[in-house]
């Protein structure tokens, strides 16, 4: 259920999400998602990928500073009010979204949410008959 | 117009037989009365009787910047604290700042040093001068000040800093000089224009501009932009503050007053004297100081000196643009900065690793201090909350330690070259000399 999301620091210059692409792409590993966290400077870019220890061996060979942070991913219905109805019960468990992102196929969505407490936020979630996403089902995607 | 006739246009043989004197009673002052200087003499065999004549300054030794920290902080004073009535200090490498006591007499000479510099600019007791270099530790504020007062003139004591009040008592009170660092003048004239007050009614006409290196592209902006003349103001904590030197309204060099500082030329490898006129470090012995006398003190600049008399009439000595440094000492808006003391605040925090580079130029007049950081792959986080925390956390380190606050670029891993030999920590993009 816990799914491993690869963190990625990228200095704001020109190029440098085209070398993470080009790497990952080489190397066979697809990215499922993705999301890019900027200041002035630098970027944290957050990415969903087929094969996460392979893409972390090929980053980190190629000298990027990557670390790992779990997620859950909600999968719901793309249709007004589901994730309204999601966030409602994070919020009322007392749980804190750090960042979330999200992707939308047909008529089914996928939410990618980081909260500061990982374990009660999926309880909470599947508690209430809500859907969260395998990690090997997301890396298909 | 000139302050004080006999000693800025002495005879060139006269000035080199004052002198003279004057080294003879400070080696022995200062044998006789600062256990460093004894010891530095010793060490070499030399005793007060050896110096009998100005030429005779090469056997003695030279004082350096680190002396000052070794002796911290009143290891170098020649007289008894009782008779220091006054401390001044600028930054150092280690936090440690390097401190000055002076006597009442020093205070006295460095006034007079500085109402030579203001007469020089045309500035008399009827006037009012602006004084906008920081009041404090800094020599600057308080060093105009009492050059000020020495000639009856009116200071109007600003320090640096509330751009806007600056603007508005200069007008009001028509102020006719201005003192400060030439890049902060370049901000207040930019703010005067965009003040939409007009020009002519500021009464301004001369600015003392000293503390950090300048161009004469800055000279010619800052006398267009403020219909003034702009003259260099030179100094050093170390030998005094500003007030050292000055320029006359020739503008061709910095005048030395010699007779209270006198000026060597040194390779600064082989420590030689170098031929007269070549360039090479600039090295003053205070001839007159009595709290703490400098004997032969490097001062790392660069420059040359020029002994023909001047249009002006002056014979004192004159310096020439100072063409950098013989260390990596920076000057950033007018602070002292040693690429060491940044390394050393890298070095304490476990979360960067000890490669930096440190980028500065001039936008908009303004100094910029960029440091290049890389952070240590385990400290790189997911958070951005945590990236900007340990961007705060070096800045404010760095702050605290050298005074100014820094641009911190955290960059990627390895990004900064790697050096074979001598690491590269610094580059200047200001176009100064």
């Amino acid at each position: 259920m816990l799914i491993k999301q690869l963190s990625i620091f990228l200095e704001n210059k020109k190029g440098r999400f085209t070398e993470v692409a080009k790497l990952l792409g080489e190397a066979g590993v697809n990215m499922s998602a993705f999301t890019v966290s900027e200041n002035s400077d630098f970027g944290i870019l957050r990415l969903i990928v087929s094969d996460p220890d392979k893409a972390i061996a090929v980053l980190r060979e190629h000298l990027y500073a990557v670390s790992i942070a779990e997620v859950i991913c909600l999968h719901c219905p793309n249709r007004p009010g589901a994730l309204a109805k999601a966030m409602e019960i994070i919020t009322e468990a007392g749980i804190f979204v750090e960042y979330m992102y999200a992707f939308s196929e047909g008529d089914v969505a996928n939410v990618i949410i980081r909260p500061d407490n990982l374990a009660r936020c999926a309880e909470v979630l599947t508690a209430n008959k809500l859907e969260l996403l395998a990690a090997s089902d997301l890396y298909k995607l | 117009m000139i302050w004080n006739e006999t000693m800025e246009c002495m005879d060139r043989e006269e000035m080199r037989k004052l002198q003279s004197i004057r080294l003879k009673r400070v080696v022995e002052h200062v044998y006789h009365n600062s256990p460093f200087y004894r010891k530095k003499m010793q060490e070499m065999g030399l005793v007060p009787e050896d110096i009998q004549s100005i030429d005779d300054i090469v056997k003695l030794p030279f004082t350096v910047k680190q002396d000052l920290r070794d002796n911290y902080p009143f290891g170098l004073m020649a007289v008894p604290m009782s008779e220091i009535v006054r401390l001044h200090a600028s930054s150092g490498t280690t936090g440690k700042p390097i401190v000055v006591g002076y006597t009442r007499r020093d205070l006295g000479i460095w006034a007079e040093c500085v109402s030579r510099v203001l007469t020089a600019g045309g500035i008399t007791r009827n006037d009012s001068v602006q004084v906008s270099y920081g009041y404090g530790l800094f020599t600057g504020g308080l060093g105009l000040h009492d050059g000020v007062q020495n000639i009856g003139g009116t200071v109007i004591p600003m320090s640096s800093g509330n751009t806007q009040k600056q603007i508005q008592l200069m007008h009001d009170f028509g102020a006719k000089a201005l003192a400060c660092t030439p890049s902060y003048a370049l901000y207040l004239a930019e703010t005067i224009h965009n003040s939409g007050i007009p020009l002519e009614e500021f009464q301004l006409r001369a600015g003392f501009f000293g503390a950090e290196p300048w161009t004469e592209n800055m000279r010619k902006e800052l006398q267009e932009k403020m219909h003034i003349k702009a003259y260099d103001i030179y100094g050093l904590t170390e030998i005094s503050g500003p007030g050292v030197g000055g320029e006359c309204e020739c503008q061709n060099g910095t005048h030395l007053w010699e007779d209270h500082f006198f000026p060597e030329i040194v390779d600064p490898k082989t420590l030689q004297p170098v031929a007269p006129g070549e360039t090479g470090e600039l090295v003053f012995t205070t001839l007159t100081k009595e709290g703490m006398p400098m004997i032969r003190y490097r001062t790392r600049d660069l420059t040359h000196l020029i002994y023909e008399k001047c249009a002006c009439g002056r014979t004192a000595v004159r310096m020439g643009r100072i063409m950098g440094r013989s260390d990596d000492m920076l000057i950033i808006r007018g602070v002292n900065v040693f690429p060491s003391q940044v390394e050393s605040v890298i070095l304490e925090l476990p979360e960067f690793e000890a490669h930096y580079l440190i980028i500065v130029d001039r936008v908009n007049n303004t100094d910029t201090f960029q440091i290049q950081v890389e952070v240590r792959p385990e400290y790189y986080t997911d958070e951005m909350n945590k990236m900007l925390a340990l961007k705060k956390k070096i800045a404010s380190r760095i702050q605290s330690v050298i005074g100014l606050q820094p641009d911190i670029r955290i960059v990627e891993p390895r990004s900064i070259e790697r050096s074979m030999g001598k690491a590269k920590h610094v580059i200047d993009n200001r176009k100064l000399v």
